[in-house]
């Protein structure tokens, strides 16, 4: 007991001469180290917690309304939103925003944590991927069933059709299919090379026919060849490089869909880093709310410790802070452009119909997060489950204030209307988490939530004082 | 490894270290005995190990940039072609294509390139997958994934010799040294896989063989309405024989006394300059008045006549000149084309100053502006009825202006003339 105690201090060292241990727990091995994360994907009757079919359940549940909407929305129309003259756009915009910007933390943790060399990362990696990969199939849903008549979106693709059209490269609606498509590619490609070498750990260690048969296929015949490794480094290297570009891509060219146009509040230069830097504060916010229950659920506290936790809690104070510098510097360009549309349509934002949805946003991603600046609260499990949660919360906000407040006060006040949601709006939302969280419940069941190879490397340069 | 040549009851041999110091140690002294086929297999990537095998630098990145490339250039050739070429996008007459906008698709099909390449260069480079290794006969290989870590030395080797290398590998350490079996399985698929694979390629030519065929023949059948958006509804179109209506017409008329917009002649002096029919009958009798209003229905102001004097530099001035004369900046510009030779059968502008218009009563003068006369077109549709009223009032001074006599002239102002 009294080691563990030493190990928690340590780990948690602010001194930057003694280099903390990463990964906790004196007797852990590469084999109990397997026998902790694989053994979660092996244990299927014995080590399921009764909280992950209880979540799985409702999860599908929800997947299963969603899929009812949605089959509903194609034969009746986007009309069962509320998306009215002049807010077209209204929910589904909002979410594909909310949903692309939570998926930044996972290629973000992989591919720039990694070649900054910080190793911290290889505990939640794999689980920051995941979670990006789910993020973008709900944010990829949003466009596709908004669109309203879905038998013709491939239209927003170039394919050569019976019509001899082809769609304008000029338009940011169609650079956010190709950015958005990259991303999913990519982040999908960089998580399943990272997989490649755990699922053959897996395939190894398997007891049945079946589960070495099915994870053999996956694995692709890794043996953990040296010869391998070198060309697999240099990948993971090539594919991190190109990452780090994309994803600061990415929510850039989402915010084109915004800035690009003519509207007062949109069409600002500052959207592109304002926009990157809340995706990469709400990504954080959402992996440190799935990551705090699991790694309790399923035991990984000496994997995923404290420490990890605490380092994303300073990334989230970091990038909140350029979100609430962002909010203020918008306000300041409004009065400094003197530009009374501009005036108007801030001064709106903050004292006009939507105050309430404004005032929510502002101190759940500005005020909240500056709790963080107190240790006591950035190493308390519950409070940073809280400020995430309301982070999150309040990134969605973002994206309605944006989004609806601008659309709805637009250049005409003839033409003015204040946005209504119906249920349809409200369920479809809440069935996209109802996708995320199934695909994410079957991850850390049937995948290697933590990236072994990785952490045993680590585990190597620790234990061998490199 | 391939399958077993040199006569050898096994494919190669597999040593078995506890810590990668021990592999790293091992794999120097089997580069320096000269071996090319032989290879180490660790759990995590061992750095240092690619020194200690002298593993040259892999050309993935020389792939992958020569993807990236192809990924640059077939965006902008895709953005410059589909919309500068195929189908010209021409958006308020901007260049057909620029740098500027096709850069997002061009950076994200690069990196798409370039990642995918990627990932299948690593793994075609490595020769996987490969789900069939002869080392996944040995049992103990199961932990080179896990926790152990191994080398391996395969028999093709031109320098194998069963003998030596297992002395050398005695004397790396190795906490075991084991032979890989040869697991004489056969090497090619079976009869019935190929068979199925067969059938199976064929049977995908059924289909893309029906879309070629009806794409290429024709029908005098309707196309296939496979979604119907609103193209059938229930709802009668106009000109449509309906059986609900007496006259069978899906068209309904308009109630009795429906005025159309803009059509509401409430007055016909104001509206168009001439008498009701019954003024008319009346004015007839009293005096030989046209059947034109007499005097514009609105009052003779300042503020009328300065309103009217705009709408005149607006609309009038450009043919009939600021005077009235005809002698606007068009008709200037005509006159100097006919000198040229140009601007052929041009119709001078009305002086509106002359006596003969001078002459006309204000509704006549309405009614010319309203609907035109001989080659002027009718500014009823432009110009709004108060308005068109004032520009008469105005005109009336212009004419008083062009015709004044020193008269005219206050006492006090003649000296300034």
């Amino acid at each position: 007991m009294s080691s563990q105690y030493d190990l928690q201090i340590q780990n948690e060292i602010e001194d930057p001469t003694i280099r903390p241990k990463l990964i906790m727990g004196d007797s852990t091995t590469y084999a109990s180290l397997d026998d902790d994360v694989v053994g979660i994907v092996e244990g299927f009757v014995e080590k399921t917690p009764m909280a992950w079919y209880l979540m799985i359940a409702t999860s599908l549940s929800i997947l299963t309304m969603l899929g009812g909407i949605v089959a509903y929305l194609i034969v009746t129309g986007v009309g069962i939103w509320g998306n009215q003259s002049p807010v077209f756009w209204g929910w589904p915009i909002v979410n594909f925003v909310f949903w692309v910007g939570i998926a930044h933390a996972g290629t973000l943790i992989s591919a720039i944590l990694f070649l900054l060399k910080q190793d911290w990362r290889t505990s939640i990696n794999r689980f920051a991927e995941a979670m990006t990969i789910f993020a973008v199939c709900c944010a990829g849903l949003f466009p596709g069933i908004h669109v309203g008549r879905m038998w013709v979106v491939y239209w927003l693709f170039p394919i050569p059709n019976q019509m001899e059209m082809w769609p304008n490269f000029r338009s940011p609606l169609l650079w956010d299919v190709f950015a958005v498509s990259t991303y999913a590619t990519i982040s999908l490609l960089f998580w399943y090379m990272g997989l490649i070498p755990d699922l053959a750990t897996i395939r190894d260690r398997a007891t049945t026919k079946l589960r070495q048969g099915i994870y053999a296929i996956f694995s692709m015949g890794w043996t953990g060849s040296s010869r391998h490794w070198h060309r697999y480094e240099k990948a993971y290297l090539i594919l991190a490089g190109l990452a780090t570009p994309l994803v600061l891509s990415v929510h850039t060219v989402v915010s084109f869909d915004f800035a690009v146009s003519q509207l007062p509040g949109w069409h600002t230069t500052i959207f592109p880093p304002y926009f990157v830097a809340g995706a990469i504060f709400s990504g954080f916010a959402m992996v440190n709310t799935l990551i705090i229950p699991i790694r309790s659920i399923f035991k990984l506290q000496h994997v995923v410790t404290l420490r990890h936790l605490e380092v994303m809690n300073k990334v989230i104070l970091a990038t909140g802070s350029m979100v609430g510098y962002a909010y203020a510097m918008e306000f300041f360009i409004a009065w400094y452009s003197g530009n009374p549309y501009e005036r108007f349509v801030f001064e709106n934002r903050a004292f006009g119909n939507y105050w309430w949805a404004y005032w929510t946003m502002v101190s759940c991603n500005v005020i909240f997060p500056q709790l963080f600046w107190f240790k006591g609260i950035r190493r308390s499990v519950p409070a940073m489950l809280v400020v995430c949660i309301f982070v999150n919360v309040g990134m969605w906000f973002e994206r309605f204030v944006i989004t609806v407040t601008s659309l709805s006060r637009d250049f005409l006040p003839g033409s003015w209307n204040y946005f209504k949601p119906t249920a349809f709006d409200y369920l479809t939302f809440l069935g996209s988490f109802g996708l995320f969280f199934t695909l994410f419940l079957l991850f850390v069941r049937f995948l290697p939530m933590i990236a072994i190879s990785e952490v045993k490397g680590i585990l190597y340069k620790q234990n061998s004082g490199h | 490894m391939d399958n077993n040549q040199n006569d050898l009851p096994h494919l190669g041999l597999l040593a078995e270290y506890e810590t990668p110091e021990a592999l790293m140690a091992a794999a120097e002294k089997v580069r320096d005995g000269g071996y090319k086929r032989w290879d180490t297999h660790t759990p995590f990537p061992v750095h240092g190990i690619d020194e200690a095998m002298g593993i040259k630098n892999t050309i993935l990145p020389w792939i992958v940039l020569g993807a990236g490339a192809a990924g640059t250039v077939t965006a902008l050739v895709l953005q410059y072609w589909t919309n500068a070429v195929a189908y010209p996008f021409l958006i308020s007459g901007k260049p057909l294509f620029s740098w500027v906008p096709a850069f997002p698709v061009t950076f994200e099909l690069t990196v798409l390139f370039a990642g995918v390449t990627t990932l299948f260069a690593m793994l075609g480079l490595n020769r996987l997958p490969r789900l069939h290794n002869p080392l996944f006969n040995v049992k103990r290989f199961a932990r080179a994934t896990q926790d152990r870590f191994f080398l391996a030395i395969d028999s093709q080797d031109p320098l194998f010799n069963d003998s030596s290398a297992k002395a050398l590998l005695a004397g790396t350490g190795a906490s075991a040294v084991e032979e890989v079996p040869d697991d004489n399985s056969a090497t090619t698929p079976p009869m019935w896989m190929l068979q199925a694979f067969v059938a199976f390629a064929f049977l995908t030519f059924i289909p893309i063989g029906i879309i070629v065929g009806s794409w290429k023949s024709t029908s005098d059948k309707p196309a296939w309405h496979f979604v119907w958006d609103m193209d059938f509804q229930e709802s009668y179109r106009t000109g449509e024989q309906v059986p609900l209506f007496e006259n069978g017409m899906a068209m309904r008329a308009p109630v009795e006394g429906t005025i159309a917009t803009g059509e509401l002649f409430a007055s016909s002096s104001y509206f168009r300059g001439v008498l009701d029919d019954e003024t008319l009958d009346k004015a007839q009798a009293d005096r030989s008045a046209s059947e034109y209003v007499e005097f514009a229905p609105i009052a003779a102001t300042r503020p009328t006549l300065e309103r009217g004097q705009e709408r005149f530099a607006i609309y009038c001035a450009p043919c009939h000149g600021d005077s009235g004369y005809g002698d606007g900046i068009v008709a200037e510009r005509a006159t100097s084309l006919i000198a040229t030779g140009g601007a052929n059968g041009w119709v001078p502008p009305t002086n509106v100053t002359t006596p003969v218009i001078a002459s006309q009563p204000d509704g006549q003068l309405f009614d010319s502006i309203t609907n035109g006369i001989r080659n002027m077109p009718g500014y009823g549709k432009q110009i709004s009825v108060d308005d068109r009223w004032a520009i008469v009032l105005y005109l009336r001074a212009l004419q008083r202006g062009a015709n004044a006599t020193i008269d005219d002239v206050p006492q006090s102002e003649r000296g300034g003339l």
